[in-house]
C-alpha cells in the first residue's frame, strides 16, 4: 500500500514562529488518481500543508515524497504540480490564451503544439471563444474555469486546489463542483483539494482528511466520515449532529451505556476512555424516530416539541429531551406524515448503531 | 373618452414636474461641485495657465519698435519693399528717431534691431546724433548722406520686420534658425547655433538620470513592497527624508562630498585606491550623481504604490506553472509594474529637464541645461523674448514626449500613487 502512494507526508511539521506548530506530525498518503480533500476550519493547517506540497512554504521537519522522490528541496517551479489558487491568480496583463500558453512556453514546447493544447484546454472548460479576452472581462465562474484549465494544460500528474470555489456564489459553486469532479474523472489526475466547506468535500472527494489544530482528525471516504465519525470534532464538523453529554456507566464490547440527564443511553463505544469518563454522544437528526413502537428501539425518551421550522423537503423539529433543548429531528415532508405542533409531548427513539459515544470535544 | 385624456394629461404634468425637480436637484449638486473646485481652478488660471500663456505670447511678441516709433511702425507696413520707403515714412522716421533720442528710449529700439543685425545699434545712434531738424532737400538724401546704409532697401526691410506686431525670430533662434535678408528661414551660423545642442544635452541628462533612478529605485521599491507594513513604513520615511531638507542644501552637500578635498576623494586616497584626487564635481558626473539622488524618491514612490498593490499569488502561480524566479519576474512581475515605471519615469524626466540650480552649482560650462539659459536671458541680458522662446520649445518638446508616452503606455495606465 505504501509503495503505491503517489504523495506521502512523513511526520511533517511546520512552524512559522518557532513556538507554535501550524502542522503537527502530519502523515498522509494520497494514491495515484485519487481526489483527496483536506477539510477543516480556518487555521487548521490545511492550506499550509497544501502550500508545503506546492513548494511555497518550507517544511520545518519531516519529509514530503512525490512519486517516490523526496521533494523538500525541489523549488516549486521544478515540481510539475498544477495549482489552482483561491483567487485564481490569472495574469491580468495576458489574455486567456496567453495565460494558458504560459506553462507550455516555460516548458519550451513548440509553438504549433502550444496552440493545439491551448485550444484543447479551452474546449475542455467550454471557453473556446474566450481565448482573446483578458481575465478581467470574464465572470467569476469563467475565470475559475480558466484557472483550472491553466493548472491542467501542461498535464501535471498532481493538481492542488486551494479553496478554488470560495469566491463563487452558491449555485455556481455547486455547478463547478461537478465540473471539476468530471474533469478529474476524465483525466485521472491526482487532486489534493483544500476547503472549509464540508458539503463541497463530501460531494467531490474520494477521501476526506478532516484537519483541526494541525492534525488529521480522521481520514476516510465521505460516507464513512458522515456515518462513522471517530471523534467529537469530526462528528460536529461534518453534517448536522445532535450532542448529548454524559458519563460512561458500562462498556460491553462494542456498545456502552452512558448516563445522561434524564436516563441512560445505549450507544456504540467508538471513542470512550472507559467507565466513569465523560463522553459526548453523537446522533444524526435524520436517524431519530418519532413515536417509535415500544420495544423497537434500544433508546426511547420523552420529548417536548419546542419549534417547527419548515424547510421545503423536510421540517426541522426542535425538541427538548435529556436536558438538551436544541435537539433537532429532521422529519421528511412525505405524504401521510405526522402533524406536530409546538408544545406537544412526544416520544423519540433511536437505534444503538445510530448513536456514537465519542470523546469530549 | 374624457377619463383617459385626463389621465394622460395628469401623467404628462407629473412627468414634466418630475423632470423639473430632477433638474433643480442636479443643478444644486453641480453648483456645489463647482463651488468646491472654483478656488483651485481660479488659482490655476491666475498663477499657472495665465503665466504660461503670457510666456508663449512673449516668445512671439514684438513690442519695442511699435512703442518707441509708433507712427513709423504703422506707416512702414505699407511699404512694398521696392526701392526705399516714401518720403512720408522717412520723415516720420527722422522725427521719431530724434524724439526717442531725446527721450532716451532709442536704446530699446536699437537693441531690438541689433537682434536682427548687430550693426544697427551704432547706425541708429550715429543717425540720431547727426540728424538735422529739417531735411537738406529730401529726407532720403539727408539720411543717405549720413550713412550709405540708409540707402539700402535691406536696412528698411529689417526695420519693417522689427515693427511688425509679432516676430518668429526668438522661436527660430531657439531652434538654431534665423531669417535671412529676404525673410526666408535659414540655419543660424555655426558659432550661434548652440540651442539645439543644449536641448539635446538637457534631454540626454534627464534621460540618464531617469534610467539611473529606475535602476536604483526599482529594487528598493520591490524590497519596500515585500516587507511587512511596519518595517516598510519606517524605511519609506528614510526614502522621503531628503524632502525635508532644501534642494539647495542637498546640492551644496554634494559639492562638499565630491570636491577635490572632499570626503569621497579623501577616503579613496586613504584606502590607496587612487593616488590623485578625482575630478568628481563641476562636471557631468557630479550632475548625474546629485540629480539622481534628489529625484530618486519621485521614482520610488509610484513604483512602491504599484508594487504594494500586486498580490504575491501571481508570482506563486508563475512558479507553479514552471517559471523560475528570473522568468517569473520578467514575464509576470515586471509587466504588471509598467504603470508604476511609466509614472516614475515621466515624473523624474519632466522634473529633470527643468533642473537649474543643481547643474548650475555642480556642473561645468558644458553641463548647463535649458533652464540655465532661460535664467540667463531673463536676468542677465533682459531678452525676455528669447527666454520665453526657449521655455516654449521646452514645453512643446515635453508635451510631445508626453503624447508619445500616452501612445506607447496609455495614459489611463499611469499610476502616480
Amino acid at each position: 500500500m505504501a509503495n503505491e502512494a503517489y504523495v506521502r507526508f512523513v511526520d511533517v511539521q511546520k512552524t512559522y514562529d518557532g513556538e507554535s506548530l501550524v502542522v503537527r506530525k502530519l502523515n498522509l498518503e494520497v494514491a495515484r488518481s485519487e481526489f483527496l480533500t483536506l477539510l477543516g476550519p480556518s487555521g487548521s493547517g490545511k492550506t499550509t500543508a497544501l502550500m508545503m506540497l506546492a513548494g511555497f512554504e518550507t517544511v520545518t521537519e519531516g519529509q514530503i515524497i512525490l512519486d517516490g522522490r523526496p521533494i523538500n528541496n525541489v523549488p516549486p517551479h521544478k515540481r510539475d504540480i498544477g495549482v489552482v489558487f483561491q483567487n485564481y491568480a490569472l495574469f491580468p496583463h495576458m489574455t486567456v490564451a496567453e495565460n494558458l500558453a504560459f506553462p507550455l512556453e516555460m516548458r519550451k514546447i513548440p509553438r504549433a503544439e502550444i496552440e493545439t493544447r491551448v485550444k484543447r484546454a479551452l474546449d475542455m472548460v467550454q471557453l473556446a471563444e474566450f481565448g482573446q479576452r483578458r481575465p478581467a472581462q470574464l465572470s467569476g465562474g469563467q475565470q475559475q474555469r480558466v484557472a483550472v484549465a491553466r493548472a491542467l494544460v501542461f498535464e501535471p500528474k498532481l493538481v492542488l486546489m486551494d479553496e478554488p470555489l470560495g469566491a463563487l456564489d452558491r449555485q455556481l459553486r455547486e455547478q463547478m463542483q461537478y465540473e471539476v469532479k468530471h474533469i478529474h474523472d476524465r483525466l485521472g489526475v491526482t487532486v489534493v483539494y483544500v476547503t472549509h466547506d464540508q458539503s463541497e468535500a463530501l460531494t467531490m472527494s474520494d477521501r476526506v482528511a478532516v484537519m483541526h489544530q494541525g492534525r488529521i482528525q480522521q481520514i476516510a471516504t465521505p460516507q464513512e466520515l458522515y456515518e462513522r465519525p471517530d471523534n467529537a470534532f469530526v462528528a460536529k464538523f461534518i453534517g448536522e449532529n445532535n450532542r448529548l453529554f454524559g458519563t460512561v456507566r458500562a462498556v460491553d464490547g462494542q456498545s456502552c451505556t452512558v448516563a445522561v440527564d434524564g436516563g441512560e443511553v445505549q450507544a456504540l463505544a467508538v471513542n470512550v476512555a472507559g467507565v466513569g469518563s465523560a463522553s459526548s454522544l453523537s446522533l444524526r437528526p435524520e436517524r431519530v424516530l418519532i413515536n417509535p413502537p415500544p420495544g423497537s428501539c434500544a433508546n426511547i425518551f420523552d420529548a417536548a416539541v419546542e419549534e417547527l421550522i419548515y424547510h421545503g423537503d423536510h421540517t426541522r423539529t426542535r425538541v427538548r429531551t435529556c436536558g438538551c433543548d436544541d435537539f433537532i429531528i429532521k422529519v421528511p415532508n412525505a405524504t401521510g406524515r405526522l402533524q406536530l405542533a409546538a408544545g406537544e409531548r412526544i416520544r423519540i427513539g433511536w437505534q444503538i448503531e445510530d448513536c456514537r459515544a465519542l470523546d469530549m470535544p | 373618452m374624457a377619463a383617459p385624456a385626463v389621465g394622460s394629461g395628469g401623467a404628462a404634468l407629473t412627468g414634466r414636474s418630475l423632470q423639473r425637480q430632477l433638474q433643480r436637484s442636479n443643478r444644486l449638486r453641480r453648483l456645489q461641485a463647482a463651488a468646491l473646485v472654483a478656488p483651485l481652478l481660479l488659482y490655476l488660471l491666475l498663477f499657472f495657465l495665465w503665466p504660461i500663456a503670457g510666456m508663449l505670447w512673449r516668445s512671439i511678441d514684438n513690442p519695442e519698435l511699435r512703442q518707441v516709433m509708433p507712427q513709423t511702425a504703422s506707416l512702414i507696413q505699407g511699404w512694398e519693399g521696392q526701392d526705399l520707403p516714401d518720403e512720408a515714412v522717412l520723415a516720420s522716421f527722422a522725427a521719431e528717431l530724434r524724439q526717442s533720442y531725446q527721450d532716451k528710449t532709442l536704446a530699446v529700439a536699437a537693441k531690438r534691431l541689433a537682434y536682427e543685425s548687430p550693426g544697427f545699434r551704432s547706425l541708429m545712434f550715429a543717425a540720431a546724433r547727426a540728424l538735422p531738424e529739417t531735411p537738406e532737400g529730401s529726407w532720403r538724401a539727408t539720411l543717405t548722406g549720413l550713412d550709405p546704409k540708409w540707402g539700402e532697401p535691406l536696412t528698411w526691410a529689417i526695420i519693417q520686420r522689427a515693427a511688425a506686431p509679432w516676430t518668429p525670430i526668438y522661436l527660430l533662434a531657439a531652434i538654431d534658425h534665423r531669417l535671412d535678408a529676404n525673410g526666408g528661414i535659414v540655419a543660424a551660423p555655426a558659432d550661434q547655433a548652440i540651442y539645439l545642442g543644449i536641448f539635446l544635452r538637457t534631454f540626454w541628462i534627464a534621460l540618464v538620470v531617469t534610467v539611473l533612478c529606475l535602476l536604483l529605485g526599482y529594487p528598493v521599491a520591490y524590497q519596500l513592497a515585500a516587507l511587512p507594513p511596519r518595517q516598510s513604513n519606517l524605511l519609506l520615511i528614510l526614502v522621503l527624508l531628503p524632502f525635508w531638507t532644501s534642494l539647495l542644501v542637498r546640492t551644496a552637500a554634494w559639492v562638499v562630498l565630491l570636491q577635490r578635498e572632499g570626503v569621497i576623494n579623501d577616503l579613496l586616497i586613504k584606502l590607496g585606491l587612487i593616488g590623485e584626487p578625482l575630478q568628481l564635481v563641476y562636471n557631468r558626473f557630479g550632475v548625474y550623481v546629485a540629480m539622481t539622488h534628489i529625484l530618486l524618491p519621485f521614482m520610488i514612490l509610484p513604483l512602491y504604490s504599484v508594487m504594494r498593490g500586486l498580490p504575491p499569488h501571481y508570482m506563486r502561480a508563475a512558479a507553479s506553472l514552471g517559471a523560475g524566479p528570473v522568468r517569473a519576474f520578467w514575464r509576470v512581475y515586471l509587466p504588471q509594474t509598467v504603470p508604476g515605471i511609466g509614472a516614475g519615469c515621466l515624473l523624474v524626466f519632466i522634473l529633470a529637464i527643468g533642473y537649474y540650480i543643481t547643474p548650475a552649482l555642480i556642473g561645468g560650462a558644458n553641463d548647463q541645461m535649458v533652464s540655465y539659459f532661460v535664467a540667463f536671458f531673463t536676468n542677465q541680458t533682459i531678452n525676455w523674448g528669447m527666454a520665453s522662446a526657449l521655455g516654449a520649445v521646452l514645453l512643446l518638446a515635453t508635451l510631445l514626449l508626453f503624447a508619445l508616452y500616452a501612445r506607447l503606455v496609455g495614459i489611463d495606465r499611469l499610476k502616480l500613487g
